[in-house]
């Protein structure tokens, strides 16, 4: 089914795609929020500009947005796969806690904010270019990998990444020469089983944009992982 | 009656939109309307308004004083207090259209004025400051009348109401100009009321604002000692009195007064590898401490000849710009660029606490 949704409610947008049986092309989407909240089993492919909360507790299905995603995406996601071919607003995959979400462009702020992993469910947060400030946020599972891919200038992530993670990993590609991490967490540099472990947690990302891995794997990798030997204590109470 | 602040809790929200011709052409106040569409679900319905500026070139001269009354005596008590310090070159009704999503609407007026130079050299005061002591006079001594908007050739227009329901309500498309402020109202712990609603005006300047300010209080004490009178239930008008104070009575520059409401953390200022920088946000943030703005906002500031898009310094409301040949668009969501220019590009979202100012060429008339 290929629908144009230009100027519909958003109930009236996942309606139409619960309706559908099959994969399904939404053109002219144009900030209708929550697009396909809490769906299991459809193949959706979104032109235009979906709007906040998409794929919100998205649960199995998958989702392709041609061109920039809002703010809050895969917000509190349970299995699924999101892939954005533009950039992704504020607040990516905001408390996921399984599927995965793959980003061609840069990332607002907070991306990753208490992304979290439980039992056999493991999220995943890709990247390609920058993320902004608070990156990995209160992260207590899951994996983030930041690629900065194609980024010129521009620094591979803002200001305070990791603030408050206490779990989970992130990957930089990068050696993080000037980013600060807080003293709770741990940075070092990828050793040959983590490389080989982000090759193949990338293999779908460059199915997914048709990049070639050698090109990614060239440049060092940063891995970061809470310090267990300085955790949060006496932060706010004795304990 | 109005319910006062800390007497309701209502939960967040709230859309802003802005646009500006670099060139100067003018842009209908259809397509700011426009873009509110796609954001409708951000407001609800207790609050939305518009400014545009350069709408007035018949009488750009003049103060363009829009106005509230509650009644009929409240207007003529109004005008005869302004005849007293002003030359009113036209007064009319401003033409609106009645709809059935608007209601209550008070008695609404707009005067072209001018401060008579004889009053201005008794007080021995300049025009914009006597401008602004007529509005707190007014606005605060006058029941039942308020100034809402007070520039010249720029206007603001706002009220109870969708945006898309107050840009029909004031027959927007009737108006051009080379740039528009918007916003769509979900008011935060205050009222909604037609005062209330966004944006708030003074002199040329107009403030958009999505957030709430937990610094409100600290702010509007500190602006009282400069005669500034916070009275209208809500917290978004001491960012437009503080941007007065440091922009025209201070004279600082757009990026300076950035540098005191969204200041950096002194974390932050402390890495600044730029001694002459480190230095001037030192300065900034020690000498207007009282002005620093907490909590979320994201802001557009209108002023003659340009905008300024101002993110809180921790980014905790989305803000989006983009443009296309020589429009530039602000907006709190993408879809509300696309709903003005479909083909907008270089969609980029700046960092907290960082000042994306956008003027009109240098050399065109506005």
């Amino acid at each position: 089914m290929v629908k144009d949704v230009s100027g519909m409610d958003f109930r009236a947008v996942n309606d139409a795609i619960r309706a559908a049986s099959g994969a399904c092309e939404l053109t002219g989407c144009c900030g209708q929020r929550f697009i396909a909240a809490g769906m299991a089993d459809r193949d959706i492919v979104l032109r235009g500009t979906p709007g906040n909360a998409l794929g919100a507790y998205l649960n199995g299905a998958c989702l392709t947005v041609l061109g920039n995603a809002q703010d809050a995406v895969g917000d509190t996601m349970n299995a699924g796969r999101i892939v954005v071919h533009g950039n992704i607003g504020d607040a990516a995959g905001y408390a996921m806690r399984g599927g995965e979400i793959l980003v061609r462009g840069n990332a607002g702020y907070r991306a990753g904010i208490h992304m979290k992993a439980y039992r056999d469910k493991a999220p995943l947060l890709v990247i390609g270019g920058a993320a902004g400030s608070f990156l990995g946020e209160y992260q207590s599972g899951g994996v983030i990998v930041v690629l900065g891919l194609d980024i010129g200038e521009k620094r591979i992530v803002g200001n305070f990444p990791c603030t408050g993670m206490h779990g989970g990993k992130l990957y930089l590609r990068s050696d993080c020469a000037g980013v600060r991490f807080p003293p709770q967490v741990t940075a070092h540099r990828a050793d040959g089983g983590e490389m080989a472990e982000i090759e193949k947690i990338l293999l779908d990302y460059c199915a997914a944009f048709g990049y070639g891995m050698d090109r990614i794997m060239r440049s060092p990798f940063t891995v970061v992982t809470p310090d267990t030997a300085n955790p949060y204590r006496q932060m706010y109470v004795a304990n | 009656m109005n319910v006062k602040e800390g007497q309701v809790r209502i939960p967040s929200g709230c859309a802003i939109a802005a646009v500006l011709s670099r060139d100067g052409a003018r842009i209908s106040g259809e397509q700011i309307v426009r873009a509110m569409g796609p954001m409708h679900d951000r407001s609800n319905g207790l609050g939305g308004g518009f400014a545009g500026y350069g709408i007035y070139p018949a009488y750009k001269d003049f103060y363009a004083l829009h106005l509230f009354f509650d009644c009929r005596d409240t207007r003529k008590a109004c005008e005869a207090l302004l005849k007293e310090g002003f030359e009113i070159w036209h007064a009319e009704r401003i033409p609106t259209r009645k709809l059935p999503a608007i209601t209550d609407e008070p008695i609404i007026w707009r005067y072209f004025v001018s401060p008579m130079p004889s009053v201005l050299s008794d007080l021995q005061l300049d025009e914009a400051e006597y401008v602004v002591r007529t509005v707190m006079k007014i606005n605060t001594g006058l029941k039942g009348a308020y100034v809402f908007s007070s520039g010249k050739n720029m206007g603001a227009f706002k009220a109870v109401g969708f945006p898309e329901d107050v840009g029909a309500y004031y027959r927007l498309e009737e108006y051009a100009g080379y740039s528009w402020t918007a916003h769509g109202r979900y008011p935060t712990n205050t009222p909604g009321w037609w005062g209330g609603a966004h944006p708030f005006a003074l002199l040329d300047w107009s403030v958009v604002h999505n957030g709430e300010i937990s610094s409100y209080d600290a702010n509007r004490r500190y602006l009282e000692m400069f005669g500034y009178r916070c009275h209208l239930q809500t917290d978004t008008e001491v960012i437009t009195y503080a941007m007065d104070y440091l922009l025209r009575r201070q004279g600082l520059t757009l990026t300076e007064a950035a540098g005191v409401v969204a200041a950096p953390f002194w974390s932050t200022i402390g890495q600044k590898t730029d001694p002459a920088e480190r230095a001037v946000y030192t300065y900034l943030r020690t000498v207007f401490s009282s002005l620093l703005v907490t909590g979320p906002f994201s802001i557009v500031l209108g002023f003659t000849g340009g905008l300024m898009a101002l993110n809180d310094r921790l980014k905790l409301r989305s803000m989006v710009v983009g443009e296309k040949g020589e429009r530039v668009f602000i907006a709190s969501e993408e879809a509300a660029i696309r709903a003005m220019e479909p083909e907008a590009e270089h969609i980029w979202s700046p960092m907290g606490g960082e000042p994306v100012i956008i003027r009109v060429k240098e050399g065109v008339e506005l």
